[in-house]
């Protein structure tokens, strides 16, 4: 048989009348479905320090991470910068990483092809090289107007600006040393 | 960023975001704070809160508006009239502040003999070459002092760059992006007059240049009552002084003009005649729309540079390291040490191969000759020139202006590789793009190759990103990326992997840069993802101790290395400093100890101007960096961003060189003469003092001068970048893209997001109840915009927000909102804002006149296939613009038919 107490103490109003939260606004409205709710952010395995991607500003972000999963993003209070808060933009962030449209897998569209295919991520690198190597030969020029430019026009390349520091470095580097030079990013937009 | 470089010696905010909160006005101008960096808008909260006056001022009524003590609605692209405005009234009103004037800036220099002002030749300023349409800038130079110093070693060299400087294939090349870390080198220190009252002073020239601009002119071009552009001036005067700083913050509504340089220009030189740079609460803010934008142009993936804002060696002038460093060698400013900083780059890059006998390698970098931006490569595609390329998380088929000319650019090309989370458009434009409807091109037609590469997202990969005021700032992996989603670190670290062992034994000289590459990054993991750890410390590079703390200790012999000279001393002490994660409620203000600020975690760049000359503090109220005679350094709140231990007194010996020759009073220590430039004689290339044009596609005449538009502005022409006449009947209403709080740029991260989608669901335009009544436009329903590109449909949204300029003559403007983030992928689809826009460009940065151009609006939808093609061009026929008919794929119509055989 249920205990008088906590048969009234199921009752909302009971708890209001008697309780700590007179007005009934807090405590004494919650019900046991609420209490036994456990946040996502409590249970997460490890919660990782991390920046939006979105506008300059760059504001912390706290990654809340779950069976390999990431459970949640919220701002990181810590920044100096952003004090915790974040946009409309960062803070849907999660589903930038969780979109069910994102896609995961190489696809490839041959020439004059009227559909994607799919291909290895192995022989795209490979596939890719090769053309690389091909372009770099065909838009080669070791002179322009009498003067050594040792450089492809063969190659270019443009970059969002969502790209990491070291990304740009590593290719900067790597195409100046195959001498493309036709390399953009958004920051020119 | 050639506005701030030029001006102050560095391209970047002047100021941090926090900082704001100490302004006692703040100034928002070509830029919706509030929407667009909704987080950083807490700071001009926090300053409103304390008391500061807030001033918007924008063409639109936003919510940055509703905020402001004061909205002032002008004209669209009549920014450096108003400013101009500001300046003359600070000149005529006696209200600069005198002592930072005449100590920190350029004003009691004097400029030579030759130098003809823009209102002397009507719009035009000495040296137009008008066949080229670029300036011959040595008419702009400083009277040189009385002993004037070459500075160069080799000045035979030096004096040779300086005449091919105004070589047209240099000027092309973007010479003027080099100065985001150090001025442009110029000649020699001018001549000076500390009463300011010669002639040829920069201050009498700045005070003669703008005296036309007065409150009934900047009522005229504007369009804002002379009432309401007193009150802005009064604010901004009243808190501008030892005691008080007014912070001015701009965006892309600057830069994305034929003249946004300049725009930039124009408040630089108001701001440091207020005496409001390197102040706390004063500075200019550029907000950068992207996460990595600042980091993009400091490690730059851009054709005219190097990392660091070293220039990319141009073929007709440096042939050789030497000739490559002249122009800077032994000249005054830390610029004077660009032999170390470029030997540190050329060691980081070819390591143990680059000796001092073969130069270091320098041979192994390819030259540049010419604009090679991108607006360029996308002509050069359609005509066939380029075989490949790679869009690397840009979709500029929704994102750039002229998108249609974009996808004829990608449909010209042998291959294509797109990395990017979603499929995006321009990855699909071969089955989905909407010249596929008009029946320009279709996959039969299109010989592109395509590989769509599915990249990592921020969570699924670490490295940096640096925001908007310089701060680089470190993020830890989360997860690993999903299937064969890598990111682009792993992408190139194993292109390069693959090229190498292709080539390896090649005796071919082509092929000696990528094998003498230093390219043996650790790598970690199932994926064997290289280590980001270790490219940052690459970046910030090694001496013979081991890593480097500071580019002070960079060496011009190659026993150090460097990949970016600016980042050098993110890896201070052996540690990841943007790592650094000290909350911010443990620490002051300035909170230098969350991640790491270039250069030299200074927060406020030029922070020695916030104390006086003798190294005191301008007042209490506004005391932040300071001399303590005691101690013998610099010190408060910041990092000082000057020589610790350089006395206040001290005068450079005669022959000093680089910082030596910097005075104890020189705040501007990458400026060739540690001044601010209120007249740059050099790196602006469309001239030393800005001037109000009007847009390329304005509908109103220059009330200035008979210059109509800015004389050097780049175009691309071919019937797919058809321009609107200016001032046309057919194309009669101004138009300017923006962007809303809920997506993001080309919308690949925004609108494949329920959220956002739903949030922002559709493409629609701002039109005000005056246009809406003359063009028939019922709020909610369709209207259709048409240019001499295309036409686009949008629903209608009617409001007050966008409000029509009345002109003194009668004349009433139009201007139309039009956010761009739409196309037809994703979960919120409709019609590309950006395939309405033509290609004009400012020729200092190849930037894209985005913010205004002009268009027609009609009710309804618009037309669909074929029939769109023949409503643009009948609105082209009336207008008198060419025909904007192309052949298969955008091709030339003539060379698309001889084509078409050896195609397919």
């Amino acid at each position: 048989m249920l205990d008088v107490k906590t048969w009234l103490d199921s009752w909302p109003v009971y708890r209001q009348l008697t309780g700590s939260d007179p007005m009934g606004r807090g405590k004494a409205a919650r019900s046991k479905g609420t209490e036994s709710t456990v946040s996502r952010t409590a249970t997460a395995d490890r919660v990782v320090k991390s920046v939006c991607p979105y506008c300059a500003v760059g504001c912390g972000q706290k990654v809340y991470v779950q069976d390999e999963k990431i459970t949640q993003i919220e701002g990181d209070p810590d920044s100096p910068i952003s004090r915790g808060r974040l946009c409309p933009k960062g803070s849907a962030s999660k589903q930038l990483v969780t979109s069910p449209t994102r896609v995961t897998t190489v696809k490839y569209r041959r020439p004059y092809g009227t559909e994607w295919e799919d291909l290895d991520l192995d022989t795209a690198m490979e596939m890719i090289a090769d053309r690389v190597l091909d372009a770099r030969h065909k838009g080669w020029q070791e002179t322009d107007g009498g003067k050594r430019v040792n450089r492809t026009m063969g190659i270019a390349s443009l970059g969002g600006a969502t790209l990491d520091n070291e990304e740009n470095y590593l290719m900067k580097k790597l195409y100046s040393a195959m001498g493309a030079v036709q390399i953009e990013n958004q920051a020119r937009i | 960023m050639p506005g701030l470089g030029a001006s102050f010696g560095r391209g970047g905010a002047t100021n941090f975001l926090e900082d704001l909160a100490n302004s006692d006005a703040i100034v928002i101008e070509g830029s919706n704070m509030a929407e667009c960096h909704p987080v950083g808008f807490q700071w001009v909260g926090e300053a409103k809160a304390r008391g500061a006056k807030i001033i918007h001022i924008d063409p639109r009524f936003t919510r940055t508006s509703a905020i402001a003590d004061l909205h002032v609605p002008l004209r669209i692209g009549t920014d450096i009239a108003f400013l101009g405005g500001l300046i003359n009234y600070v000149l005529s009103h006696d209200l600069y502040f005198k002592e930072y004037v005449v100590a920190y800036t350029n004003a009691a220099a004097l400029v030579g003999e030759e130098y003809v002002d823009s209102e002397d030749l009507d719009g035009l300023f000495s040296g137009f070459d008008a066949e080229n349409r670029h300036y011959d800038e040595s008419s702009w130079q400083y009277e040189p002092d009385d002993s004037p110093h070459e500075g160069s070693d080799q000045p035979g060299e030096a004096a040779e760059q300086k005449r091919s400087d105004q070589h047209p294939d240099v000027k092309k090349a973007d010479r003027a992006q080099a100065a985001g870390s150090g001025g442009p080198p110029i000649a020699s220190k001018p001549k000076r007059d500390e009463t300011l009252q010669h002639p040829r002073s920069v201050f009498q020239i700045l005070k003669r240049h703008f005296a036309r601009y007065t409150p009934e002119m900047v009522s005229e071009v504007c369009g804002v009552e002379p009432e309401v552009f007193e009150q802005v001036a009064k604010w901004v005067t009243e808190n501008s002084n030892r005691d008080r700083t007014t912070a001015w913050v701009y965006s892309v509504g600057w830069t994305q003009h034929s003249v946004g340089a300049q725009y930039i220009r124009t408040c630089a030189i108001l701001q440091t005649l207020l005496g409001n740079i390197g102040r706390p609460g004063g500075g200019i803010m550029a907000l950068r729309g992207h996460a990595s934008i600042q980091g993009s142009t400091d490690v730059p993936t851009l054709f005219n540079l190097l990392p660091g804002y070293l220039p990319m060696p141009h073929a007709l002038q440096h042939s050789t390291l030497d000739e490559y460093v002249a122009d800077a060698e032994g000249k005054a400013g830390f610029w004077g040490n660009k032999r170390a900083y470029m030997v540190s780059l050329l060691k980081a890059w070819w390591g143990e191969n680059a000796t001092a006998e073969n130069d270091f390698c320098f041979d192994h970098l390819p030259k540049i000759n010419g604009d090679h931006s991108s607006y360029r490569t996308i002509a050069d595609m359609i005509q066939g020139k380029v075989k490949g390329y790679f869009l690397v998380g840009e979709n500029p088929t929704v994102g750039h202006p002229n998108s249609r000319m974009n996808r004829f650019g990608l449909a010209n090309l042998d291959w294509l590789v797109v990395r990017d989370l979603q499929m995006i458009e321009s990855a699909t434009f071969w089955k989905e793009g909407p010249e596929i409807e008009t029946g320009e091109m279709s996959p039969e037609t299109i010989g592109t190759e395509v590989f769509f590469m599915p990249a990592a997202t921020h969570v699924e990969k670490e490295g940096t990103f640096t925001q908007t005021q310089r701060v680089l700032q470190w993020r830890h992996k989360a997860v690993e990326p999903p299937n064969d989603a890598r990111s682009d670190l792993w992408f190139y670290f194993h292109l390069g992997r693959i090229l190498r062992e292709r080539l390896a034994g090649s005796t071919d000289p082509r092929d000696r840069p990528l094998l003498d590459l230093t390219w043996d990054y650790p790598v970690e993991g199932e994926t064997a993802d290289p280590s980001a750890q270790a490219v940052l410390r690459e970046i910030n590079g090694y001496g013979p101790d081991g890593l480097l703390s500071t580019y002070m200790d960079m060496k011009d012999d190659g026993s150090t290395t460097g990949g970016c000279w600016i980042y050098c001393g993110v890896y201070a002490d052996g540690v990841n400093q943007a790592d650094r994660r000290k909350p911010g409620k443990e620490q002051g203000p300035v909170a230098s100890e969350w991640g790491w600020a270039w250069p030299l975690n200074r927060r406020m760049l030029y922070n020695r101007a916030s104390a006086d000359p003798d190294g005191k503090p301008w007042s209490e109220r506004k005391k932040y960096v300071y001399w303590d005679e005691a101690a013998g350094e610099w010190t408060g709140l910041d990092v000082p961003d000057f020589e610790k231990k350089k006395r206040p007194d001290y005068v450079p010996p005669e022959g000093a060189r680089a910082q030596d020759a910097i005075a104890g009073v020189d705040p501007f220590v990458m400026q060739g003469d540690g001044k601010a430039w209120l007249f740059a004689p050099a790196g602006v290339v469309d001239g030393p003092l800005p001037t109000h044009y009007e847009p390329a596609e304005s509908v109103v005449e220059n009330g200035l001068y008979k210059q109509q538009a800015n004389p050097t502005l780049e175009m691309i022409e071919g019937p797919w970048n058809r321009a609107n006449p200016a001032r046309s009947e057919v194309y009669p209403f101004q138009v300017t893209t923006y962007r809303l709080t809920e997506h993001h740029t080309a919308g690949g991260m925004s609108r494949t997001l329920p959220y956002l989608a739903e949030l922002q669901p559709e493409f629609f335009v701002e039109v005000s109840p005056e246009l809406a009544q003359l063009r028939g436009l019922a709020n909610g329903e369709y209207a259709t915009l048409v240019s001499a590109r295309t036409a686009v449909e949008a629903k209608v949204l009617v409001t007050e927000r966008v409000r029509p300029i009345k002109l003194g003559d009668g004349t009433v403007v139009h201007q139309i909102g039009m956010p761009y983030h739409w196309a037809y992928s994703g979960i919120s689809t409709g019609d590309s804002a950006n395939d309405l826009l033509g290609i004009v460009m400012d020729p200092n940065t190849h930037i894209q006149e985005s913010k205004v151009s002009s268009c027609d609006i009609v009710p309804g939808r618009r037309p669909r296939g074929p029939e769109l093609l023949e409503f643009v061009e009948g609105f082209r026929r009336r207008a008198g613009v060419p025909s904007g008919k192309v052949g298969v794929n955008g091709r030339d119509p003539v060379e698309a038919d001889a084509g078409e055989g050896a195609t397919y």
